[in-house]
């Protein structure tokens, strides 16, 4: 309903951006959001002890001062594990964007062989590795084969699929028709298209995707070892468990500088690549 | 005359020098030797864990939802209701924090401290400020919604900064022009610009932090994630794998009802 038609029975008309109903709307639509949050919030906190709550400030401060100074006298013991993070990262990386390059392929609407039956089967494995974060991975491979670096490794592949699959795919989708239509006027075989026609104008986003999904992993895989799956995150578990909080504050300031350093490394490979 | 014809190569894009190229593939390789060397792998225990793996593959095609259900009840309703007022809140917080990280709208020292709160948020990972926040405010929901508000915070208040960078700002000035203050200037020349783009990122939190709320419950904070942490430690992949396709699931109707309501919006 616009203004124009609007019933003007209450003297000048005025210009409003929204018509009366539509307000009326957005209020109840507004309504409803506070009221499912009011009653969501009870819910949640009907469990809490308000006790502990209340004593945070005390406890922050506590663990606070437990932290400082950091042990740099760790730091030695930190390098092997810290070496066994990048390479969960990096050979994840590796199995993770193999494994995802079937599946892109079978997921692109215009590569797909077919578009019935394996698109659908290609799309749950991305959904179902993109929803399912690397630590509850490794919690199953953990208990699956055992704790140590291939359960580590074989958790951020297993997570770089959907990601690593997902963005692939929207790349193939998105190629340029006419090049690929080019190639196969010349009597290419499905292989020689694929190859020559959409290998190259898929390539810069791959190795983009594949450089971004790195530096998510290395992220990640700082963290693996809290539930078994080797790296600096089993000394970070080792530490919490023996509440050596100043060996902690080193942990994370060491996390803190390998993560910064792969966000730099990934940012610049990238922009030499586009 | 048998002059070999040399088939068309496309030259190199990346590294053009040869002597470079040659030292970058012998460093990636052996990198790779010594990487893949420092992975020891006990093969008779991977044999065994086949086994279970394959249990687990027949617990996720036949999920048991009956027999733990009270506590993956109990684990669903914490997790939704925490992501839902972690997301209120988070969104709440991050508009002011996310004005005053954009550069065309604060003085120095405002964006200056925003941004630092940003890199703050952003740095640590979520399960580590969830071991944090356990510590500070004891087991349960409360300590996984401050984790995940405080997450949100650093994502949503840098794309709503960047985005208020990116405006158009003759808009503003045209604004500024009729004399407006600044909390007009905000009002009428910023807040119609990013909106919508504000909402689609808030729903996409939703989103992420549904997902976030499944895996901080493995260190005490709560949600689904305790309930599975739990059901995998005594081996019931069936109830195990109830939940991952409960989680799978939550998040596909998040989705596509997410994008939905962008496109809906937009």
């Amino acid at each position: 309903m616009n203004p124009e038609t609007a019933p003007a029975h209450a003297g000048p008309r005025t210009w409003t951006h929204r018509s009366a109903r539509l307000r009326l709307l957005l209020w109840l639509g507004w309504l409803a959001l506070v009221a499912l949050c009011v009653f969501c919030w009870r819910v949640m906190t009907a469990d809490t002890m308000w006790i502990f709550v209340a004593d945070a400030p005390r406890q922050a401060a506590d663990i606070g001062s437990r932290m400082l100074p950091p042990r740099w006298s760790y730091l030695p013991e930190l390098l092997g594990p810290l070496w066994d993070t990048i390479n969960i990262a990096t050979l994840g990386t590796i199995g993770g964007v193999l494994l995802a390059i079937p599946v892109a392929l079978l997921a692109a609407r215009n590569t797909t062989p077919s578009r019935h039956f394996l698109r659908p089967v290609a799309l749950f494995l991305i959904v179902a590795s993109r929803s399912i974060n690397s630590l509850i991975w490794a919690l199953l491979l953990v208990a699956m084969i055992g704790p140590g670096l291939l359960a580590g490794i074989v958790a951020i592949a297993l997570r770089s699929i959907g990601f690593v699959g997902k963005l692939l795919y929207e790349a193939i989708e998105e190629v340029e028709q006419s090049q690929v239509e080019a190639v196969r006027a010349t009597g290419a075989s499905g292989a020689q298209v694929l190859t020559y026609g959409i290998v190259p104008q898929v390539l810069p986003a791959f190795w983009s995707i594949s450089v971004f999904r790195w530096d998510i992993n290395i992220r990640e895989s700082t963290v693996l070892g809290l539930v078994g799956a080797g790296g600096i995150g089993l000394k970070l578990q080792a530490s919490l468990n023996v509440l050596a909080w100043p060996q902690v504050t080193l942990i994370l300031l060491l996390i803190l500088a390998t993560v910064l350093l792969s966000e730099w490394v990934s940012a610049r490979v990238r922009r030499a690549l586009i | 005359m048998t002059s070999p014809v040399r088939p068309w190569k496309r030259p190199p894009t990346l590294v053009r020098d040869p002597r470079w190229r040659r030292v970058l593939q012998v460093g990636i390789v052996l990198y790779l030797l010594l990487a893949l060397g420092s992975v020891h792998v006990d093969w008779l225990r991977v044999w065994e864990g086949l086994e279970r793996g394959q249990r687990f593959v027949l617990g996720f095609l036949q999920p048991d939802f009956t027999s733990r259900w009270n506590d993956i009840q109990k684990g669903l309703v914490e997790s939704l209701t925490m992501t839902v007022t972690a997301t209120v809140a988070g969104i709440a917080l991050s508009v002011p924090i996310g004005i005053g990280a954009a550069r065309n709208l604060v003085s120095r020292p405002v964006y200056l401290a925003c941004r630092f709160v940003i890199a703050v948020s952003r740095a640590l990972q979520e399960i580590i400020v969830a071991i944090f926040m356990v510590a500070m405010f004891g087991f349960g929901p409360f300590a996984g919604f401050l984790t995940l508000v405080f997450g949100s915070v650093g994502f949503l208040s840098k794309l709503l900064a960047d985005d208020i960078e990116e405006i158009d700002e003759a808009q503003t000035e045209a604004i500024r022009a009729t004399g407006a203050s600044w909390w007009q200037v905000v009002h009428y020349a910023v807040q119609p610009q990013v909106l919508p783009r504000l909402i689609g990122l808030s729903l996409y939190r939703l989103d992420i932090n549904f997902r976030e709320s499944a895996v901080i419950g493995i260190v005490g904070a709560g949600g689904i994630g305790a309930t599975l942490n739990t059901a995998i430690d005594r081996y019931e992949y069936d109830s195990a794998g109830a939940i991952l396709l409960l989680i799978i699931g939550i998040v596909l109707v998040v989705e596509y009802s997410s994008s939905y309501l962008r496109k809906f919006l937009q």
